[in-house]
């Protein structure tokens, strides 16, 4: 059956897409507030509808190609809340920009990719998805006419290009194995069809699948892209499209057989994901560079209870709660360095707490909740995560994610000592520090409500599991 | 009740901090306000305090929190943690007086130190093991800024030090209380549950391996050696009301985790690494005390002797994992003696640690060759000092002293060997005395000279600290009779 109802959040947020796009061009440009208007209209319109369908039993939708359950129904309200999130960073960024509704339309379409990605249940539709979230994210990248940003466009663009071929290799290799694309039949056919061919077709879609995660073997663009391109792209590259392909790593996980040694694969790809992110943002002395690592990290973290989805019915509650505590969590991270644009430097942030108390509690709840320090979200992700695969037989991974998680604290901790320390005396013959300049407004503001939620998740947790556990 | 107490000082460390334009004054009356009015909270709840049933809770409470995972907000109190839980609350008031005249950022300290006690008193009554992490963590966090922000010398790296390495405890204690969980039938995180079901009974390389992290967690909280590396630092550059904190009360986390976690629940494992612990208490003991004879930094040396005397602790919880059923009294009498120890060397030490605070403040050096006939020149302090180091050396008539006479009657008369740890007693009654003789007696001379008195603020925190000790060692009835059921309970698990 079609039942074509099912996807009113998917077909709001296109149709809000191609509004906005369309729109822009009829709407002066000191006007474009009202376009701005529309897709948080939109943006609230598919997180309601989506929420009113996750009261209802999970069913399918299109001949059983897009599934419509807790897990869909948890990426669109988290994606679409993301989404709408973000807009506040937009709001001090590119208000009245020449590219304003064409930013709008660009993060509609690859929030529908996304909530695409994570619905699929059939490879071609995880194709489709793959595309819809990823074309969008180049332009939205390029968007900041940077040279910088050029350059992360450009490989974001490569990089997007050869895992997304690998991802149709592997959809190829499948379907010709199994003689279908749906999800039901392969669960039924993979086990008898040739291990060693189905093991490639695995690493081929899970490897195609991290690019848009931003994991490990393809996380090169993220840095480059999480610095190069404006704080609104950014934020969101970093911060929706995990949602999609993470999820849609899961529901590849139910559906292969362990034959293929995906677990293997999946606890491979998380252990060095996380620890490669982790070493390599140590460095970092950007903020948004630091981020752009830290996210890598975090998608290994998030990728774990993936290991356990066969023996572990903790596994995609955790992932779901990690999913919407780390979406605020790095929010917040992201909306404080878009406050502050001009601090491009771990060193400026000295005497941010004198200066902007509300901002540097934000910071230090957004950055201790990434490291996992309770009461966050992110605290209850990691430790039902690990849980997980500690209760689906990988005790060593669960340990794994402890051990980076101290290691992460290094770095985190580069930017929170300056942002408590004392403000630095003034240079010589001005009579205003770095800090005094004023913090972005609606950035700000950001920032605060999102560590806020970071809190309210974590403290609310329970309530959070009952609905992704579908109680 | 239990939940006032331990959400009262959180709520007022938010409003502190959400209040804008407060005055210094005010604030800082208001932390002792609250304070105050909180150990009224707790003096009400001891009154009522009823012992409860072994392995029972009294006051207890529970709220589901994340039902998913069998996580609750579970709190009460027993013979383990209603001294502890009195024993905080005395000396965050104690903090708070002493704190008084600070001069820099008095208001973010006053709501620090506020959020700080909530989250003690919270892993003292939590029976959950979540929710005991997250306020083991929180402890960390808190203590951080407190280093960091009013810290002096090399505070930045001394602070970075001790939450780098207690960070990597407390992971290590999650890990350990995952493998709890997933052992556990059904999988759960409450406490009680947990002791009752004693997970990974019949498994004793998994248990030894879970009992491993959670000790880990623990001893580099407590801190015992190999771990300690990050305490001499800390204390040292930490200001006199934290240090007096971190010394005080958070280092009875480590301790207490021991009684309430990895006894009850790994009994078995715990028994079958009882000599390792014991080895780990004797030298931390006599390690402890000879490195603190070797500091001629005052802060330091008192920094060393909290690990000479939580070795004891570890000795005596040690000891009580000896199976033998003819010893279960001195082995009773051995958990008694280090639950009385945790309360005694947290009243102890927080009074050295801010008599410490006050010889910087004066004169700005913790160098003993600095001073000399300071007795002399303020008398009152020398008097307090010389209280203080006495109590610490395990005088009788002191808390030490029934501490320490409980834990190696009951350790020697379990164990023999472990008469070792005597050699402690020794060693730091020989540095406390150098100390005082070296400070005090003589001609006034070097920073002494001009030094002055206590003040009233500083009397009236330290004060009272000792005599409290003093009290416990004079009647110490009041306090046994609470811990002695609750050891009683320990002993009776640790036989399962």
């Amino acid at each position: 059956m079609m039942r074509p109802g099912l996807l009113l959040p998917e077909m709001l947020l296109a149709g809000g897409a191609f509004t906005t796009l369309i729109g822009g061009s009829f709407v002066p440009r000191h006007r474009q507030w009202l376009i701005r208007a529309v897709t948080i209209a939109v943006l609230v319109g598919a997180i309601s509808a989506a929420a009113i369908q996750l009261r209802h039993p999970a069913t399918s939708a299109f001949d059983d190609s897009f599934s419509v359950d807790t897990a869909t129904g948890f990426a669109r309200v988290i994606a679409a809340t993301g989404t709408l999130l973000i807009l506040a960073i937009a709001a001090d960024e590119i208000s009245g920009s020449p590219r304003e509704s064409e930013t709008y339309a660009l993060l509609l379409f690859s929030t529908a990719g996304a909530v695409l990605l994570a619905g699929a249940n059939d490879l071609l539709v995880l194709a489709v998805g793959f595309l819809l979230a990823s074309i969008p994210l180049y332009a939205l990248i390029g968007l900041a006419t940077t040279p910088e940003s050029a350059e992360a466009a450009m490989k974001t663009y490569l990089m997007g290009a050869l895992f997304g071929i690998l991802l149709l290799l592997g959809v190829t290799i499948l379907s010709g194995l199994a003689g279908t694309t749906g999800y039901a039949e392969l669960t039924v056919r993979l086990p008898d069809a040739s291990r060693s061919v189905a093991t490639v077709a695995v690493v081929a879609l899970v490897a195609g699948l991290m690019f848009k995660a931003g994991g490990v073997p393809a996380h090169f663009w993220v840095p480059d892209a999480a610095q190069g391109a404006s704080a609104t792209a950014a934020t969101f590259l970093t911060t929706v499209p995990k949602i999609g392909a993470l999820l849609a790593v899961y529901r590849l996980a139910t559906v292969l057989p362990p034959s293929t040694s995906w677990p293997i694969v999946v606890a491979v790809i998380a252990a060095v994901s996380m620890t490669l992110g982790n070493l390599a943002a140590y460095w970092q002395s950007d903020p948004r560079r630091l981020l752009g690592w830290s996210t890598v990290s975090q998608v290994g973290f998030v990728v774990v209870p993936v290991v356990a989805v066969d023996h572990s019915e903790l596994a995609l509650p955790s992932l779901l709660l990690y999913l919407a505590g780390y979406t605020v969590t790095n929010i917040a991270a992201f909306a404080v360095s878009a406050a502050l644009p001009q601090h491009r430097n771990l060193t400026d942030y000295r005497g941010l707490a004198s200066h902007h108390a509300a901002l540097a509690a934000a910071l230090l709840v957004a950055l201790l909740g990434l490291v996992g320090t309770p009461p966050t979200a992110v605290f209850v992700g990691k430790l039902t995560t690990a849980t997980a695969a500690w209760d689906g037989g990988y005790a060593w991974l669960a340990i794994v994610v402890f051990i980076n998680s101290v290691i992460s604290l290094f770095y985190y901790l580069r930017w929170i000592v300056p942002a408590y320390r004392d403000p630095a005396p003034a240079p010589f013959g001005s009579d205003h520090s770095p800090m005094k300049v004023p913090a972005r407004r609606w950035s700000a503001r950001l920032a605060v409500t999102a560590a806020a939620l970071s809190l309210a998740v974590g403290v609310a947790a329970g309530l959070v599991w009952d609905a992704a556990a579908g109680i | 009740m239990l939940s006032v107490i331990v959400f009262l000082p959180l709520a007022a460390a938010v409003a502190l901090v959400a209040v804008p334009r407060l005055g210094d004054t005010p604030a800082r009356w208001a932390w002792v306000a609250v304070s105050a009015v909180d150990l009224a909270l707790v003096a009400v709840l001891w009154v009522r305090y009823d012992t409860p049933p072994a392995g029972g809770l009294d006051s207890s409470q529970q709220v589901p929190w994340i039902p998913g995972v069998n996580s609750s907000y579970h709190v009460g109190v027993d013979g383990l943690s209603l001294p502890l839980v009195a024993m905080t609350a005395v000396i965050f008031l104690a903090c708070a007086v002493y704190a008084l005249r600070e001069r820099h950022r008095p208001r973010g300290q006053a709501a620090l130190f506020l959020f700080l006690q909530s989250v003690s008193l919270g892993v003292f009554v939590a029976a959950d093991l979540i929710l005991f992490f997250v306020f083991f963590d929180l402890s960390i966090v808190g203590m951080f800024f407190v280093i960091a922000g009013w810290g002096h010398g090399n505070q930045a790296h001394s602070a970075l030090k001790f939450f780098l390495y207690t960070f990597l405890g407390s992971l290590a204690l999650l890990a350990g209380f995952i493998g709890l969980y997933v052992a556990a039938d059904p999988h759960t995180f409450d406490m009680p549950q947990l002791v009752a079901a004693t997970p990974l009974a019949g498994r004793p390389l998994a248990g030894g391996l879970v009992l491993a992290a959670i000790l880990l967690g623990l001893a580099v909280k407590t801190p015992t050696v190999p771990f300690h590396t990050w305490l001499p630092p800390a204390h040292t550059d930490a200001p006199a009301v934290g240090s007096a904190v971190l010394a005080g009360v958070l280092l009875k986390m480590g301790t207490y985790g021991f009684v309430r976690i990895g006894m009850p629940m790994l009994p078995q494992a715990w028994r079958a690494w009882a000599w390792v612990i014991i080895t780990v208490g004797v030298v931390s003991v006599i390690y402890g005390a000879l490195v603190a004879l070797a500091q001629s930094n005052l802060k330091r040396m008192v920094a060393y002797t909290s690990v000479n005397h939580m070795g004891y602790i570890v000795l005596a919880v040690g000891v009580a994992g000896l199976a033998a059923n003819d010893t279960a009294q001195a082995r009773t009498v051995a958990v008694s003696g280090a639950v009385t120890q945790m309360v005694s060397h947290g009243l102890i030490t927080a009074a050295l640690f801010l008599l410490a605070g006050v010889l910087r403040e004066r004169a700005g050096t913790y160098d003993v060759h600095e001073y000399g006939g300071l007795a002399a020149a303020a008398p009152a302090f020398a008097t307090l000092f010389a209280v203080g180091a006495f109590a610490s050396l395990g005088l009788p008539a002191f808390s030490g002293f029934i501490a320490e006479f409980q834990i190696f009657t009951g350790s020697i008369a379990a164990a023999p060997a472990t008469a070792v740890a005597l050699l402690g007693i020794l060693i730091t009654a020989a540095l406390f005395l150098r100390a005082l003789q070296r400070v005090f007696t003589g001609e006034i001379r070097g920073k002494s000279v001009g030094f002055a008195d206590l003040r009233a603020g500083e009397r009236w925190s330290i004060g009272p600290l000792l005599l409290l000790s003093l009290l416990i060692g004079v009647l110490p009835r009041p306090l046994l009779d609470v811990i002695e059921p609750a050891a009683q309970t320990v002993i009776g698990l640790l036989g399962r």
